[in-house]
């Protein structure tokens, strides 16, 4: 298991090259998780040793779809969960570019959960890192897909009482190729799988547990931002290839996180091209 | 040239359309399967493949013109295609790509609505929406063909405006020009005017993606070049980061507005026929336009003298020919597959001037002509203006 020190020592790394520094300060509250996740994915950028020129990043709307407006790279702030069709239309377009999506659970599974099915269906190749902080944060701590059992929320004032959606095993079922789970705890291992899965070809997910430290953790009176981590630290479990049906999360239950998914499945532009190239072929 | 299959063909006018896409350089096509567009996409697929056009069926039409805007993004020129009920859909998308200042084409086949409305039915329902029908302020430039010609021409013409303007461009048919079988003639590669994108082609690192030409247009770049830009949906600055405030608001949106407005001249297109001594003029679009002609002409046999004004461009729209003519007739008439939409846009800009008479046309609005008939000749009767749209029933 990690310790808190060994998180601190990832945290150095010049990072001018992939965040656009004329826009820092960032608008994440203090003990916000989301700046944690930014922090694994651009040290994976660079670790990965791929040409950025060819990275495109596009986010939903939230805390966490501010990302794309931080990183360097060809980068779009698009509309509440759309986010994963609009990069799919640049990959089917220019299938030379590598397109990650970056946004938040209620943007990704609740307004844009259909775009992500499908999108894990037809194995467009793409990588889509979804922070889950159990909240709609940006507008104030409402209700997710994603809010155990019994959390409190503005929109549940009584506990919640709708069954969250597990990720992992939503994206294994639809069809990803790639999923893993890692808190913002975990920041070196989250790092390493973001620069496994920018190299993965196939829709890949790498969900990423964090603290909103404004709204999920106050409302819940769970502490601030560190005494999320510390809970992290206390309650989480490495399960590497762990059947993704067993990942559901209860309120301030445990987390099991790991890689569980990791397979081959020909991507949507690779039969596309494949096909016509066929028809073309019999044409002759 | 394979994209653009020059002579003389009988097409409907969904396939003309395809055509016109083709010979424009469409190179995309992100969409979900509506009728009555699905011909669209039939021939779209079969040639797609000498063209090496890519075609991708969405989940449904919100992630359609998704698609279609990250493609055009990419450098592809791209489009969609739909009917009202995907029209609405779509109306999220059509925000953002004014917002984002991004070339494409949206081709809506309107069938009568509301809601699921008849299927294989001609309306022309739509018009308001493609105007107002995303939130904000905004300005678009919307065709309409009248004919299986014009369904190859205006999509070129579409796509040029939307290259010139950086806009979503909306191709408002209707389901009896889709399917209208009819001769075109696609000229030689060579006599098609097509706009270029408007490219940025300075350092990489002084690219501003809305830094404005002297026309409110910015200019664009390809993701993967190497510019390593953002663009928000936010209201933003020129470099594309969101900035939330009145002063910011103004300088990025009224330019939106403004590149269309200030330019609507340039734009704005109509065709007229016996305007010079007419004393009606019958003000129509799209399929209506050959009930308009039909009627102009048996009228004019009988020695009624009434013009026609067709509008190529609804929007923007043409304001001041529209109050030259009521300056100098008795009436207008607007006839309409629909429960009056243009009729008010005729009805604002006549000020007064005109009798603006509205001829709910219903769905045998394309070749219909016995209620114009009727309507052109109570108008030429007529000799005061009455306040307001005058409806005839
Ligand atoms: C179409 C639309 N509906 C609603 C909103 C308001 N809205 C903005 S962000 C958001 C929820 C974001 O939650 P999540 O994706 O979990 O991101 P977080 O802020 O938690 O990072 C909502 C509902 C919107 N911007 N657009
Ligand atoms: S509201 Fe929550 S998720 Fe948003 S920036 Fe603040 S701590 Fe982070
Ligand atoms: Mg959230």
């Amino acid at each position: 298991m990690e310790t808190l020190e060994s998180t601190k020592l990832e945290v150095i790394h010049p990072m001018e090259d992939v965040l656009r520094m004329d826009r820092i300060p960032h608008i994440w509250c203090p003990g916000c998780g989301i700046g944690l996740a930014v922090t694994a994915f651009s040290a994976a950028l660079e670790k990965a040793n791929i040409d950025l020129n060819k990275v495109s990043i596009v986010s939903g709307i939230g805390c966490t779809g501010r990302v794309a407006g931080y990183v360097k790279l060809d980068s779009f702030h698009t509309t509440h969960g759309r986010a994963v069709a609009f990069a799919t239309g640049i990959k089917a377009a220019n299938p030379d570019i590598k397109v990650v999506v970056f946004s938040g659970d209620g943007d990704l599974i609740a307004i844009g959960g259909n775009h992500f099915i499908h999108a894990a269906r037809r194995n467009i190749d793409m990588l889509v890192i979804c922070v889950n902080n159990f909240i709609y944060a940006m507008t104030g701590g409402q209700v997710a897909p994603t809010t155990p059992l019994k959390a409190y929320a503005t929109t549940c004032p009584f506990g919640c009482v709708e069954p969250p959606f597990n990720i992992p095993y939503l994206a294994d079922s639809s069809g990803a190729v790639y999923v893993a789970r890692w808190t913002t705890l975990h920041i070196r291992r989250l790092c390493n799988s973001m620069t496994e899965a920018l190299h993965k070809k196939g829709f890949s997910v790498i969900e990423v547990i964090s603290p909103c430290a404004q709204y999920y953790s106050r409302i819940n009176r769970l502490g601030d931002g560190l005494d999320m981590m510390k809970f992290y630290h206390d309650n989480s479990e490495i399960r590497h290839g762990e059947d993704t049906k067993n990942l559901d999360i209860g309120f301030q239950g445990k987390i099991i996180v790991g890689k569980f998914v990791d397979r081959e499945r020909p991507t949507y532009m690779e039969r596309y091209t494949e096909r016509l190239a066929q028809i073309k072929g019999a044409k002759k | 040239m394979k994209a653009v299959v020059q002579g003389s063909h009988v097409l409907m006018g969904n396939h003309a359309c395809v055509e016109g896409a083709l010979a424009a350089g469409c190179r995309f096509l992100g969409g979900y399967p509506i009728a009555p567009a699905l011909e669209i996409y039939e021939r779209f697929l079969e040639r797609a493949k000498e063209v090496d056009a890519t075609f991708i069926q969405m989940e449904d039409e919100i992630s359609a013109l998704a698609a279609v805007l990250g493609a055009s993004w990419t450098g592809k020129k791209s489009m969609t295609v739909t009917s009202g009920p995907g029209l609405s859909l779509m109306m999220e998308h059509l925000g953002l790509g004014v917002m984002l200042e991004t070339p494409c084409v949206i081709v809506d086949i309107q069938r009568v609505g509301p809601s699921l409305g008849m299927p294989n039915r001609p309306s022309q329902g739509d018009m308001m929406q493609a105007r107002w029908g995303s939130h904000g302020d905004y300005e678009i430039v919307a065709l309409s063909p009248s004919s299986a010609q014009d369904m190859f021409d205006y999509t070129i013409k579409a796509f040029n405006f939307s290259e010139r303007y950086r806009i979503p461009v909306a191709l408002m048919a209707d389901e009896y020009v889709a399917h209208v079988k009819e001769e075109i003639i696609i000229p030689p590669f060579e006599k098609i005017h097509i706009e270029p994108r408007r490219y940025y082609d300075g350092p990489h690192n002084g690219y501003l993606p809305f830094k404005r030409d002297k026309n409110y247009v910015p200019r664009m770049v390809d993701i993967g070049k190497g510019y390593r830009f953002h663009v928000t949906g936010l209201t933003h600055d020129d470099r594309g980061y969101p900035i939330m405030n009145e002063e910011c608001q103004e300088y990025n949106v009224h330019p939106l507005v403004r590149k269309i407005r200030d330019y609507a001249d340039s734009i704005v297109e109509v065709q007229e026929s016996n305007t010079e001594d007419a004393e009606v003029v019958i003000v129509s679009y799209g399929g209506t336009t050959r009930a308009a002609l039909k009627a102009m002409a048996q009228a004019r046999k009988s020695g009624m003298k009434v013009g026609s004004l067709k509008l190529v461009t609804v929007w923007p729209f043409p304001e001041k020919r529209v109050v030259e003519l009521a300056k100098k007739v008795k009436a207008l008439i607007v006839p309409e597959m629909n429960f009056g939409q243009v009729v008010f846009e005729v009805e604002r800009c006549s000020h007064g001037y005109a009798n603006v008479i509205f001829v709910p046309h219903g769905e045998k609005g394309a070749e219909h002509t016995e209620d114009l008939l009727a309507v052109i000749t109570q108008a030429m009767q007529e000799n005061i203006v009455r306040d307001g749209i005058i409806e005839y029933t």
